[in-house]
């Protein structure tokens, strides 16, 4: 393998472009983790409000990537399995938050989910208020990542071959038992995958929670502040402990994909 | 395992069915209980689509398809009690062999399905549990695969997957099986090896089974009947011997071909390898290691027709007279009459396959005397 690569120079400059865009990814991070020392980054964690601002972002995260599940699995089963007028709308429709600019869409949210327009006082009825409040940072981050959870869990059902299913009603199973015994097992991993990628992405929205709840602040949102009023010593070691423990995370979610697998 | 029950008649009443660019045109069907019936057609004939309307997979526009008296048109699939087995097996890969093949009758005793459901605890009741399992023995002891129960099924060979699915499909007793081209995803051994067992699971536990195939021989060699499907249409519905010997349509007869196909009750090894075959007082050559009532064929291009005795290596020749000669382009076809000398049997007709060029070198007459030959390894036995 080694010497076929080396023998073929069109891979070789390949190679070295990837790795240009691999380093890209990892010196930046890289630099920030390294940065801190771990006694200062002890001292951040021990900061009331990096902890509180930390902890809300993964939860906000969590909360959002939950109800986009309870309403985008179905979604996503019915735009693998069944023909429909418009369908093809509805898959564009997904993929709108992908192009929309984030703050653009914190905007838009507002002109919903605001104090004063219909769906705002509705929901102020039930006592949850959109802007700055946390269902505001939950919205916002629904809004921008469920397309991920959505399309990987409509190829996932896709990809299962359709005559598995047929067997499962055949063999006596109602089409809730088959979906839950048959389809959704089988969706398994591009479900879990794209609940990491939403997940994740949510953890990392700025833009649209910005414009709907500056307060409470979620950890970008901190990082930001800080930033802006102290500079980037001050910024600096949240950074490198949000990332560390993204990171963290990510891995342990991965590791348990693969176990899955086997 | 032993049901035998005498149900599963099958009445399709002018069933009509668009799918796609295709449809299926007024279906008529009447299959009795216990009956091996074959549908056969080329690709694309609609055969698939038929068996996944009669299992309740496809909806038809109309018509009426009842089983036993019961008009189960309208029914959904779970509650109509046919089994169906898929030309790729359509194992569920997630579970074991021992999963897939109880999972219908898990789904039948509801509390048992929870043991499938990573989410919910087993706690299914202990009775229904053993019931399960000796109905999983009966099953898997008559397909012959308990060795096989605790493997994954990409693990399995594809005769094991083949028998996987049939026990699947058998363990909740349907009244009608389905079977859809359940041998041609396997290399030739082994489908012969697997035809014999349809026949033998067939015997022993009677279903009536709705087996689709694209394979002539095959049809033959399994079915009480065949109706033969083409473009979504059913053309004709016989005995094998009806069919391929009064082909009602054209299409039927080239779609049968122009063959030599024979049946013969005894089987007569010989010292130098070779098997005897006889069949109306010929003894036929051959290579096959099978035994007992057996089907055998000998391809039109195979045989070679001479107008003198033939001086070679072939095992099988025979005197006959020309009865019909059919002018098809580039190759006549020409039927020889073989009769054994000092016999009572009757003439057994052999169609032949010729180039132009030799036909008209020979100059065939209707009448003529001629000798045609083949070789052992030519007679395929099925």
């Amino acid at each position: 393998m080694t010497n076929k690569l080396s023998a073929n120079k069109l891979l070789l400059f390949f190679m070295l472009l990837g790795a240009l865009l691999v380093l890209f990814i990892v010196l930046p991070l890289l630099r920030t983790v390294t940065s801190s020392s771990p006694s200062l980054l002890w001292e951040t964690l021990l900061d009331n409000e990096v902890r509180n601002a930390i902890s809300l972002t993964f939860l906000c995260s969590a909360i959002a990537t939950l109800i986009a599940l309870i309403l985008g699995l179905p979604l996503a089963y019915l735009l693998a399995r069944t023909e429909f007028r418009g369908k093809n709308l509805i898959n564009a429709i997904i993929d709108i938050p992908i192009v929309v600019p984030h703050t653009a869409a914190g905007i838009a949210l507002l002109m919903v989910f605001g104090r004063r327009t219909f769906l705002g006082k509705l929901f102020g009825l039930a006592g949850i208020n959109f802007v700055s409040a946390v269902p505001g940072i939950i919205i916002a981050m629904l809004f921008v990542s469920l397309s991920f959870l959505v399309n990987s869990a409509r190829d996932g059902f896709k990809a299962i071959n359709p005559r598995l299913e047929h067997i499962a009603r055949t063999l006596g199973l109602t089409p809730w038992e088959s979906f839950w015994l048959v389809s959704l097992p089988l969706a398994r991993r591009s479900v879990l995958s794209g609940l990491i990628m939403m997940w994740a992405r949510g953890l990392s929205e700025f833009g649209a929670v910005v414009i709907l709840a500056y307060h409470p602040m979620i950890a970008p949102i901190l990082i930001y502040e800080r930033f802006e009023s102290y500079g980037l010593n001050y910024a600096r070691p949240v950074a490198t402990l949000v990332i560390l423990i993204s990171l963290g995370i990510f891995l342990l979610l991965h590791l348990v994909g693969q176990n899955e697998n086997k | 395992m032993k049901t035998n029950n005498p149900h599963g008649h099958v009445e399709i009443d002018n069933l009509q069915l668009n799918f796609h660019s295709f449809a299926l045109k007024d279906i008529n069907l009447d299959i009795s209980a216990g009956e091996y019936f074959v549908l056969l057609g080329p690709t694309g004939s609609g055969k698939t689509v038929l068996l996944e309307a009669i299992a309740g997979l496809q909806s038809s526009q109309s018509g009426r398809i009842v089983i036993d008296g019961q008009d189960i048109t309208n029914l959904v699939p779970e509650k109509r009690g046919i089994g169906f087995v898929y030309q790729d097996y359509a194992l569920f890969p997630h579970l074991t062999v021992a999963q897939n093949i109880t999972l219908g009758l898990a789904a039948r005793n509801r509390s048992q399905i929870q043991h499938l459901l990573p989410m919910f605890s087993r706690n299914g009741r202990k009775d229904a549990q053993r019931g399960i399992k000796a109905q999983l023995h009966d099953t898997t002891r008559l397909l012959r695969i308990d060795h096989l129960l605790k493997r994954m099924p990409e693990k399995l060979s594809g005769g094991e997957k083949q028998r996987v699915a049939l026990a699947r499909a058998l363990i909740v007793r349907p009244r009608l099986m389905l079977l859809d081209e359940p041998l041609s995803s396997l290399d030739p051994e082994r489908r012969e090896v697997l035809q014999r067992e349809l026949l033998r699971i067939h015997q022993e536990v009677g279903t009536t089974t709705i087996h689709v195939t694209h394979d002539f021989e095959e049809a033959i060699a399994l079915g009480d009947r065949i109706a033969v499907i083409h473009d979504g249409e059913v053309l004709q519905v016989g005995s094998p011997e009806t069919i391929f010997r009064h082909p009602a349509s054209e299409f039927v007869a080239r779609f049968v071909g122009a063959r030599n196909i024979f049946e013969s009750k005894t089987v007569q090894p010989t010292m130098s390898g070779t098997t005897i075959l006889t069949h109306n007082g010929l003894n036929i050559s051959t290579l096959t290691s099978l035994s007992g009532k057996l089907h055998y064929s000998i391809r039109p291009e195979d045989i070679i027709i001479a107008r003198e005795k033939l001086h070679s290596s072939v095992r099988n020749c025979f005197e006959g007279q020309v009865t019909t000669i059919t002018n098809k382009g580039m190759l006549v076809y020409v039927t020889v009459d073989v009769t054994p000398e000092k016999n009572q049997f009757p003439p057994t007709p052999f169609v032949c396959a010729i180039t132009r060029s030799s036909y008209d070198e020979m100059s065939l007459h209707i009448g003529d005397r001629v000798t045609i030959g083949f070789k052992a390894s030519a007679v395929h036995v099925f």
